[in-house]
């Protein structure tokens, strides 16, 4: 009773139509006005304060000089970086030919667990079968056992390079992530836009490439970018079966130097791409939003 | 001339029974309204003579031939009965053109090129010439049905059904599709009609078939249906509706 007779008092407060004479807003208009002022200041401090903590309580800690000078040392960080760079050519040229074989293999093993026709069973559960052992198992692993595995098979150079067999492995892994993508994106394309589509007489091939998947593409594209991101990051396990990239050259700089800097410098080479696709990512998933709503 | 005759067609979904028998038979140029309460089968009755709804029981003579059985391959059947839906259902990633050419270019193996005079002229003919490189979501509720419209016509059908192609629309906005109805009718065009428009049915319609639970109840000239209902039922609803 009393909560009732509270809200709604403060409710008339709010809906006045009072014109503030000064500068001719409205009481609401000044309220929201001064609540953001207020938001924007403590956002402020907060962040001040936990910065200048951390600031001032790490170099506190005893070990922090040796942390310093093993992880923090410039010098170091401005001779390994151009070698560095070098190297991460390697993962980015891994990343552009990886990208275009897992998006098509994704896409297709999509299709084998949209397929419909009873004939068309075998495919389907292929398509489960693969999404699930290629997600279900640990992408590390999976580099072990196609980067060591294949090659013992007695190849032949080049057919041995651990570059080939890495690059399979993250294939295989990615593919299975981004089938699922675009078979969720298959299934948010309304039933009706198939009835549509039938009810013209196109066949069900005409009707999946003109119809759905168009759609079905553009509405995963945000969620594929994160895959991107994730990619980009992951190409860095082929590290541990042997192509010299990013990791691995940092981590040759740390046994030589023996300083852990090389690695802040791999890290900050990594940040550098994937930070903006990360926000392009989240801005497209934000257009969308906007656009469906 | 008879072109279509369904005999009767029965259609469960699950444990529910959603045509009961239908018997229908319509002729050449004829046009048909189809009324009845929600839910009473319109629909679903359209969606089968279209093949998108596979039936338990019955016939459905399509020119001659039987088009219910089975091993019927329903493209090319489809391509003859053209069919709009309540809610347009306009692919949302093609324009307007793009929406009309795309199943007459892949179903008759023409080029683009060739079918754009004719399918101009159909944009032409239904005053949407200026909208035809439009997207849907820049056209408005009509302009939208009335372009679904041309994309099953492009496809020259012989037959055209339309499922309650007015009830999404604004009030204001369902003249206009009325219109095209008409136009068609004109050119003597056969079409079957699920409608609530009851003034448009009396007005328009050859014949006027009542539909209740999945049975044709009525089947008459309009004036008869709508000043003389012969059965209780028929009564009833349109009490309830006008």
């Amino acid at each position: 009773m009393a909560a009732g007779n509270h809200r709604r008092s403060a409710d008339q407060i709010t809906t006045l139509p009072m014109k503030h004479a000064s500068a001719g807003l409205t009481a609401r208009q000044i309220h929201e006005q001064k609540a953001r002022r207020k938001s924007v200041a403590v956002a402020t401090i907060s962040t001040a304060i936990v910065v200048t903590l951390i600031m001032v309580i790490v170099p506190l800690s005893p070990g922090w000089d040796r942390v310093r000078a093993s992880f923090f040392n410039w010098e170091i960080l401005v001779k390994t970086f151009p070698s560095l760079l070098a190297a991460f050519r390697w993962d980015v040229a891994i990343f552009l030919w990886c990208t275009p074989i897992i998006a098509i293999i994704g896409l297709l093993i999509a299709l084998c667990r949209d397929a419909r026709a009873p004939a068309l069973f075998p495919l389907r559960i292929f398509g489960v079968l693969y999404t699930d052992i290629f997600r279900g198992v640990p992408v590390i692993l999976i580099v072990f056992l196609i980067g060591f595995g294949v090659p013992g098979l007695g190849l032949q150079r080049p057919w041995n390079s651990p570059y080939i067999w890495g690059s399979l492995a993250l294939i295989l892994t990615y593919s299975a992530y981004v089938a699922e993508i675009f078979r969720t994106g298959i299934e948010s394309v309304h039933e009706s836009q198939r009835a549509a589509a039938k009810s013209l007489g196109l066949s069900h091939t005409d009707i999946m490439r003109y119809v759905v998947l168009p759609q079905a593409i553009r509405r995963v594209v945000p969620a594929n970018m994160n895959m991107l991101v994730a990619l980009q990051k992951d190409v860095a396990l082929l590290s541990f079966i042997g192509p010299v990239e990013l990791l691995r050259q940092a981590g040759v700089h740390k046994s030589l130097l023996a300083n852990f800097t090389p690695y802040v410098g791999a890290a900050i080479i990594f940040l550098a791409v994937t930070i903006p696709v990360t926000r392009f990512a989240d801005y497209l998933i934000a257009k969308q939003n906007k656009a469906r709503s | 001339m008879s072109i279509l005759k369904l005999s009767n067609v029965t259609k469960s979904f699950g444990p529910t029974e959603v045509l009961c028998g239908v018997d229908l038979d319509v002729s050449e140029g004829e046009m048909i309204c189809l009324i009845g309460a929600s839910g009473s089968g319109k629909s679903t009755l359209l969606r089968t003579i279209n093949l998108l709804e596979p039936i338990d029981e019955g016939a459905i003579w399509f020119d001659g031939q039987d088009i219910s059985l089975p091993d019927v391959a329903p493209q090319p059947i489809r391509r003859k009965i053209g069919l709009v839906f309540q809610s347009f259902n306009l692919f949302p990633h093609m324009t307007a053109l793009e929406n009309v050419l795309l199943a007459p270019s892949r179903v008759f193996r023409k080029s683009k090129k060739d079918l754009l005079p004719e399918v101009t002229q159909l944009f032409e003919g239904f005053n949407l010439k200026d909208r035809m490189h439009a997207y849907p979501d820049q056209l408005s509720g009509g302009q939208q049905q009335r372009v679904a419209i041309v994309r099953a016509l492009a496809m020259r059908p012989s037959i055209m059904l339309f499922d309650e192609v007015t009830s999404a629309l604004d009030p204001e906005l369902v003249s206009e599709v009325l219109d095209v109805l008409l136009k068609l009718k004109a050119q003597k065009m056969t079409m079957i009609l699920a409608t609530h428009e009851m003034g448009f049915a009396r007005e328009a319609a050859d014949r006027v078939c009542v539909l209740d639970s999945g049975k044709i109840i009525e089947d008459g000239p309009p004036e008869q249906i709508f000043t003389a209902p012969k059965t209780e039922r028929t009564r009833a609803f349109l009490a309830s509706v006008l």
